[in-house]
């Protein structure tokens, strides 16, 4: 932080100018980026249709209001299917990161090679969006819950394998150490010494990643992959409002349930 | 071995169970066998069509490994192009919008029916997910970037400002105190005392947010809300295996990208 001496007083300033003018300069380009993008967006853009949406919104709440609540038992089964997807996809998703965490985190890989290919198969896993590992796997295995189950498993496999594999590298070495001095075997010291200590960790991870199953599959429908998501396009297609009203609440009330049971796991295991 | 009994000869070790009380762990035990019975034979598997999946999945995996980034890049360069300005808009504006309300839902700073009033929003827009949030914003607006933009802008608030919220709740109250002891006002006080103390905090998830964005922007094509994900959508409705493969690939690399450059600048803020 310098100071500067002018005439008798000193002045004290938080940056140089140097720094000053360079913190200037670069607010100035990404405003400049922001307002080339909106301007790329605005020229997409049919504007008549946008004039038009207090109109629409107002027709389509209205539309909404007041909802078909008998339609909600024929919701039921969407909902367990869709409960279903996010449970069976977190449960073989963490079945398969098991061995990809093994050979991803650096003291537990048995070759730099295989942990290449290990951390290739979970950023591959972790970039692809679910919905879009959905449009795959439905085209691969045809339509229903058990392609939302198989998107599911593939995109939440990259997620815990990460977390995890940062959870291994991160363990004491002095209990792993420990462990082979008794003379264990390769798989008793994994067994005794590196899972214990990533077991809460592990726990975790797998509650927070069934939270956000839950939340895509309630839309993975939407590419046919099964959940309620599928009763949500139907209703959205043949423009019955007051059907996707009830969705819109059930699945409301879905996520908060989810996230609570997550917030409570979470709390229990740390 | 001849002064032990043979009592202290047969004890053995065994890990501690997760569970203290018998009856308890057993109760869960069966429950969650129980559940996954009833959840794996309730999801309809076709075995003849999966068999007829993997013939088709080599197919698949052989036009990917040749992926054809010329023929649609037309299409693919306006896809990509849209979700990129979308992110940035998006971004910028729901960055801007989530300060006034990250300081309406925290509990130390704000009168209770703001506070209510900012968590009752927050609630609600983060609990939809993006693409249902989409689906809607589409049907109001019409086609195209403009609806993507609202949709990830509304997700920007919600996610920041709740965050943020917890931060500031959580920040040093002496500071405050001391602020407040100067006789600073409510402004002043959020200047000079909660800012300072929350800036690193908000600058990392503001980056973080520009990651997660990128990747909600990739799918909001797929119900018409503009970006990649149309295009994405479209390839694979042709069976154009190779164009799909080329989007992946620059899908997963701008996302590679945006992570490390983003996990890259929050260690160097933290």
């Amino acid at each position: 932080m310098p100071v500067y001496q002018s005439e008798q007083q000193q002045i004290w300033r938080r940056r140089t100018p140097r720094a000053r003018l360079l913190g200037a300069l670069g607010w100035l380009l990404g405003l400049a980026l922001v307002v080339l993008c909106w301007q790329l967006i605005t020229a997409q853009t049919n504007w008549g249709f946008v004039r038009d949406a207090p109109t629409q919104a107002r027709d389509l709440f209205g539309r909404m209001i007041p909802p078909r609540w008998e339609y909600a038992p024929s919701l039921v089964r969407p909902l367990w299917d869709t409960i279903n997807i996010a449970t069976l996809g977190t449960l073989f998703a963490t079945l398969l990161a098991l061995p990809l965490i093994f050979l991803a985190a650096r003291n537990t890989t048995p070759h730099p090679a295989l942990r290449a290919l290990a951390v290739l198969l979970i950023v591959t896993s972790r970039s692809v969006h679910s919905l879009i590992w959905a449009l795959f796997i439905v085209y691969l295995v045809g339509p229903g819950v058990f392609a939302g189950v198989v998107a599911i498993s593939l995109r939440s496999v990259g997620f815990v394998a990460k977390l995890l594999y940062e959870a291994v590298e991160e363990t004491d070495a002095k209990q792993i150490e420990a462990i082979r001095a008794t003379g264990a075997s390769g798989l008793q010291v994994l067994l005794y010494g590196v899972v214990p200590q990533v077991m809460p960790t592990f726990a975790g991870v797998a509650a927070f990643r069934w939270d956000i199953n839950i939340r895509e599959a309630t839309f993975l429908g939407l590419v046919g992959a099964g959940g309620i998501g599928l009763q949500l396009n139907s209703a959205i297609n043949s423009l019955q409002w007051s059907r996707a009203g009830v969705i819109f609440v059930a699945i409301f009330l879905l996520v908060l349930f989810s996230e609570w049971v997550s917030a409570r796991v979470r709390q229990a295991v740390t | 071995m001849s002064g032990t009994t043979p009592e202290q000869t047969r004890k053995t070790w065994s890990p501690r169970p997760l569970i203290a009380r018998r009856w308890l762990r057993w109760l869960a035990l069966f429950a969650v066998i129980g559940y996954l019975a009833l959840a794996l034979i309730t999801v309809p598997v076709d075995g003849a069509r999966i068999l007829r999946g993997f013939e088709r999945s080599g197919r698949l995996f052989g036009e990917f490994l040749q992926p054809d980034f010329t023929s649609r890049w037309r299409d693919i360069r306006i896809g990509i192009l849209e979700s990129l300005t979308m992110t940035v808009v998006s971004t910028a504006v729901g960055v801007l919008l989530a300060l006034p309300t990250s300081l309406g839902a925290a509990r130390t700073l704000a009168a209770t029916p703001v506070y209510l009033l900012c968590r009752g929003y927050i609630t609600v827009v983060r609990t939809f997910p993006e693409i249902i949030i989409g689906i809607v914003f589409v049907v109001m607006m019409g086609f195209g970037p403009f609806a993507g933009f609202l949709t990830l802008t509304l997700a920007t608030t919600g996610f920041i400002a709740k965050l943020m919220a917890e931060e500031i709740e959580s920040v040093d109250g002496r500071q405050l105190e001391a602020i407040r002891a100067t006789g600073a006002s409510w402004a002043q006080v959020v200047l000079y005392a909660v800012v300072p103390q929350v800036m690193p905090r908000f600058i990392g998830l503001s980056v973080y947010r520009l990651d997660i964005n990128f990747r909600e922007s990739t799918i909001l094509g797929i119900v018409g809300a503009g970006g990649i994900g149309a295009t994405l959508n479209t390839a694979m409705a042709r069976y154009d295996f190779s164009s799909a493969g080329a989007i992946l690939i620059i899908i997963i690399g701008i996302v590679l990208v945006l992570e490390y450059g983003s996990s890259y600048l929050r260690k160097r803020l933290q």
